[in-house]
């Protein structure tokens, strides 16, 4: 028997669904709530779940209200907004027992929605948006705004806040402006004169968000750029990673261009494929311009054989990964952590490449200032690897910090003076013992020059094929790689002592981070380890001995992440066990806490 | 190659340009490449260029792909930054590195193999993008380092050493080049001197994307009767080819011939491969003329040489770009990093 009970009051605890159709109009709805929800100074999440189409399939967004500043996605849905018609079916199974489905009643569903333990709002938006709009496009976008107002209605939004919101949208659009609130306030008033509002599932006022914003870790990754001070950024177009040079573009334009002359301070390339985007990025950063290029997997893969060459030829690169599911096309709007052992090896022979793994837009922003100090430190590429959930979706993130004193580690580059010292300068010799060597760029001085060839060279940049002198510069190379653990970011612990323990990395720390509450609530010790990049530094070694029982936590079906650690640590690969989640969609904590308690209930030694 | 490394003296006899320079300190390494290799005449050619040039040598930059062609970039103006980069993509390492510094001299030097099979993407849209660079195609019609392959560039009906018949249309990078839009457009053979240091000097200079095919033949592998780029019958009755795996020492053939002279380079056959230079009439500022001039002369086994068409207006890439005058890579910092108070006011638009 379905459970038929009202559900107890949910202030500030509960995960709306919007069901729509790519391309309707529907996003800046569901924006609208997402943000007055924030500035109502409640914590929440918005998830974008579509399709990879301009138009027509279905596409949903979810909302989940948090009082508890939880990131991750919400664990069920409390209400679904279900103004798909072909996903209605779908829809209303996705309810949990107990909760709302709001559609548009124009048209008779009741076939189609049967469900004893949810209860079925009927609004006629298309008739209401017919009676008070003109113009098919003009009643279809309408619909949107209108439930919203609907939902404001519903879990007791502050219409001020969405008035305010809309103000600031369309401030140069005034009769855009009235129509919205309008259709707001329509939807409002009709589900206030038709429904018990608000509904147990409401939104009270909290002063939770005080200094944060709502950001995508795209756009925040662009700013990392702009701030880092990139100069030239090539790419060919591909989901996810697009609007990431599109945010870069709209700020070069407002803070890079010389407003008497009209003369940019930057080069932005669209390339003709990702072979092409990665050889220009290698191309400007061996002529000492700070450059990086946005990709997903299928990039990642046709740059194998440049990044080969930088790593070989030292030259620096910095790559924002923003996954996708895979293997080949994959769904290229969902989201997945599937990239780990391809870029860590890209390229054929002995290669080995810096990772970073941010967790949230906040990391991308000061990640992407780090790939670059850390490119130019350690001469060689240097991967962000994002994701969809972190790069395309709006997240609640502090307000991002920017330190003036900061300036760009150049690391071992030659200046004119310092050449101008020297008797002879020779690319790759290792004085300093960090495997690190110098280097020079073109147009300063003819005696700085030197041949950058992903040939066998030998440490004074010269082809070699003796076999002493190409491994010298190989064993040099390594000896780098083991500098370079030392100064990229470190892994971040939580707890210590336990028998338990959890590694991770990048978008699973939202959800982990409520699991582990959960299971530490429920008696279970456990740690936490996120690895923030690789190769790994000894902290995570530490942490890998120190915990018996190890759980990977980790976005792919190959336990990618897992097998890194057995790879790069002297772990013993039977402690770690794999909780995967490999679906597409943004994990939650559910995946996390069933999978420990599995293992646990199955009697693991710990 | 030879293994007799040129003494590093200067002479105090040779003459010096406007930096005091002389024509030996725009060489290089020494060539690895066969001994009478076309390739080595083409980087006596850029030499000479540069040195005429009076060139600063630091302000030349060198990028080539992966072949034998590719290897020259070793071999002039030591005193230069070299980019040897992986195969088939050199224009869009050069195409950076021009992004981060707009006042470099750049040269490509790429092959048949490297910019018409593995890089003809990226030859095509080097074009397009029209950065400032002078790319030379050093194009013998066969894949020298792995032993004679037939490439794109090899004619219908040109036998390989080993006796096949190519069947497949060449893909010609002069008519690619005009069609794609390139504001320089030359084609020059390895051993006329003459003709070829002119066009590198002038395409140094032309501003924008400047081709010079250079048909350079392959002494070892693309040197025999029945070839269509091949310099054997420049003197009437050479020796026969060499065995395989062996590289007999050649002498480099020269060729000088006066303007409108027709000049028997391949002969096979029956079938003649004619170099030939542009009448006096001609005009290189109709690009539609003279694609079609380009093909007609094809059809008769002749090929075009000399400057065919330039166009020193069209905007380059850093004036499409409206890229600052300075050098990127000189900005200083902070130029680049709009603060800290910027950073708070960009996020309002974050709540």
């Amino acid at each position: 028997m379905p459970e038929r009970t009202a559900a107890p009051a949910r202030v500030n605890d509960f995960t709306v669904r919007f069901a729509t159709v790519n391309g309707s109009g529907s996003a800046s709805a569901n924006t609208l709530i997402l943000k007055a929800i924030f500035r109502m100074g409640v914590p929440v999440v918005g998830k974008n779940f579509f399709p990879s189409n301009i138009q027509g399939l279905p596409a949903w967004y979810e909302i989940r209200v948090t009082r508890e500043g939880w990131r991750a996605r919400g664990p069920r849905i409390d209400l679904v907004v279900a103004m798909n018609a072909e996903t209605y079916v779908r829809d209303l199974a996705d309810v949990a027992p107990g909760g709302w489905l709001v559609h548009d009643s124009t048209w008779p569903r009741s076939v189609l929605l049967m469900r004893d333990d949810v209860r079925i709002l009927g609004v006629p938006l298309a008739a209401l948006c017919n009676e008070h709009f003109q113009g098919a496009r003009t009643r279809t976008l309408m619909k949107n705004v209108m439930y919203a107002g609907v939902l404001a209605a519903l879990i007791d939004l502050d219409l001020e806040v969405i008035r305010g919101l809309l103000g600031e949208s369309f401030a140069k659009k005034p009769r855009l402006l009235e129509a919205n609130v309008k259709a707001v306030e329509i939807g409002y008033q009709w589900a206030r004169e038709h429904f018990d509002c608000p509904l147990p599932l409401r939104v009270e006022r909290m002063d939770a968000n005080a200094g944060g914003i709502l950001i995508d870790g795209n756009t925040a990754a662009a700013l990392g750029c702009l701030y880092a001070g990139a100069t030239v950024g090539a790419w060919y177009p591909i989901t996810p990673s697009t609007s990431l040079m599109d945010a870069f573009r709209g700020l070069c334009a407002r803070h890079r261009v010389d407003p008497v002359t009209g003369r940019r301070d930057y080069v932005i390339l669209q390339a003709e494929d990702e072979l092409a985007a990665i050889g220009i990025v290698i191309g400007a950063a061996w002529n000492g311009a700070r450059a990086f290029t946005p990709t997903s997997g299928p990039g990642i893969s046709l740059m194998q054989e440049f990044l080969g060459l930088a790593y070989y030829a030292e030259v620096p690169a910095v790559i924002f990964d923003v996954q996708r599911v895979g293997p080949s096309t994959g769904m290229p709007t969902r989201t997945q952590q599937c990239d780990l052992l391809a870029c860590a090896y890209a390229s054929h022979g002995d290669t080995r490449h810096v990772l970073l793994f941010p967790d949230s837009p906040g990391e991308c922003f000061e990640m992407a200032v780090q790939a670059f100090d850390l490119a130019e430190r350690l001469q060689t590429p240097v991967f962000v690897l994002s994701d969809i959930d972190i790069g395309m979706n709006d997240w609640m993130t502090p307000e991002l910090r920017w330190d003036d004193g900061y300036r760009p580690d150049r690391g071992k580059l030659l200046s004119a003076e310092q050449i101008a010292g020297l008797t002879k300068f020779q690319r790759y010799l290792d004085p300093d013992g960090d495997g690190i060597p110098y280097r020079t760029l073109p147009g300063v001085s003819p005696k700085a020059a030197y041949f950058t060839r992903g040939s066998g060279h030998n440490r004074f940049g010269a082809y070699t094929e003796d076999s002493a002198e190409y491994q010298d510069v190989m064993d040099r190379l390594a000896r780098k790689f083991r500098t370079a653990a030392a100064l990229v970011p470190p892994a971040l612990a939580d707890g210590h002592g336990a028998r338990l323990g959890i590694v991770s990395l990048g978008s699973c720390d939202a959800p982990v981070r409520e699991a582990l509450a959960e299971l530490r609530a429920g008696g279970t010790a456990i740690d936490y380890l996120r690895v923030r990049a690789f190769p790994f530094g000894a902290e995570v070694e530490e942490f890998l001995a120190a915990h018996p029982a190890l759980f990977v936590v980790e976005q792919n079906r190959d336990a990618q992440l897992r097998a890194l650690l057995t790879l790069e640590t002297a772990v013993d690969k039977r402690r770690l066990r794999s909780i995967l989640h490999y679906d597409g969609l943004p994990m939650s904590a559910r995946c996390v806490v069933d999978g420990i308690r599995a293992v646990l209930a199955e009697g693991v030694r710990t | 190659m030879s293994f007799m490394p040129k003494p590093k003296v200067a002479n105090p006899g040779l003459p010096v340009n406007a930096l005091g320079l002389n024509r030996r300190d725009y060489e290089g390494g020494m060539s690895t490449l066969c001994a009478g290799c076309g390739h080595d005449s083409v980087t006596a050619a850029i030499v000479q260029a540069c040195y005429e040039l009076a060139l600063p040598p630091q302000s030349v930059a060198k990028f080539s792909g992966i072949g034998c062609s590719s290897k020259t970039t070793a071999y002039f103006v030591a005193g230069a930054h070299g980019f040897n980069a992986v195969h088939g993509r050199m224009p869009s390492i050069a195409a950076g590195a021009h992004a981060a510094n707009r006042h470099l001299h750049c040269i490509g030097v790429s092959g048949d193999g490297d910019s018409l099979s593995i890089g003809l993407g990226q030859f095509a849209h080097a074009i397009r993008r029209n950065p400032d660079m002078l790319y030379l195609i050093e194009n013998n019609g066969v894949y020298g380092l792995t032993k004679g392959q037939f490439s794109a560039s090899a004619d219908v009906g040109s036998r390989s050493r080993k006796g096949d018949v190519n069947e497949q249309r060449p893909i010609d990078p002069v008519l690619l080049a005009l069609a794609l839009g390139a504001p320089f457009v030359a084609r020059s053979f390895s051993g006329d001197k003459e003709q070829l240091v002119p066009l590198i000097k002038a395409g140094l200079a032309c501003g924008g994307f400047a081709l010079i095919d250079v048909l350079s033949p392959c002494v070892t592998f693309n040197d025999h009767e029945g070839s269509t780029k091949s310099y054997a019958y420049v003197r009437e009755h050479r020796e026969a080819p060499v065995a395989v795996d062996y590289v007999a020492p050649r002498r480099e053939i020269e060729v000088r011939y006066a303007p409108g002279e027709v000049l028997p380079v391949t002969l096979h056959d029956g079938s003649n491969v004619l170099l030939r230079k542009l009448d006096p009439d001609y005009d290189p500022t109709d690009r539609a003329r003279a694609a079609a001039f380009v093909q007609e002369r094809a059809l008769a086994n002749e090929y075009v040489t000399g400057l065919i068409y330039m166009e020193p207006e069209r905007r380059d890439f850093h004036t499409r770009h409206r890229t600052a005058e300075e050098a990127l890579n000189a900005l200083p910092f902070e130029r680049l990093c709009p603060g800290a108070g910027r950073l708070a006011e960009i996020q309002r638009g974050f709540r």
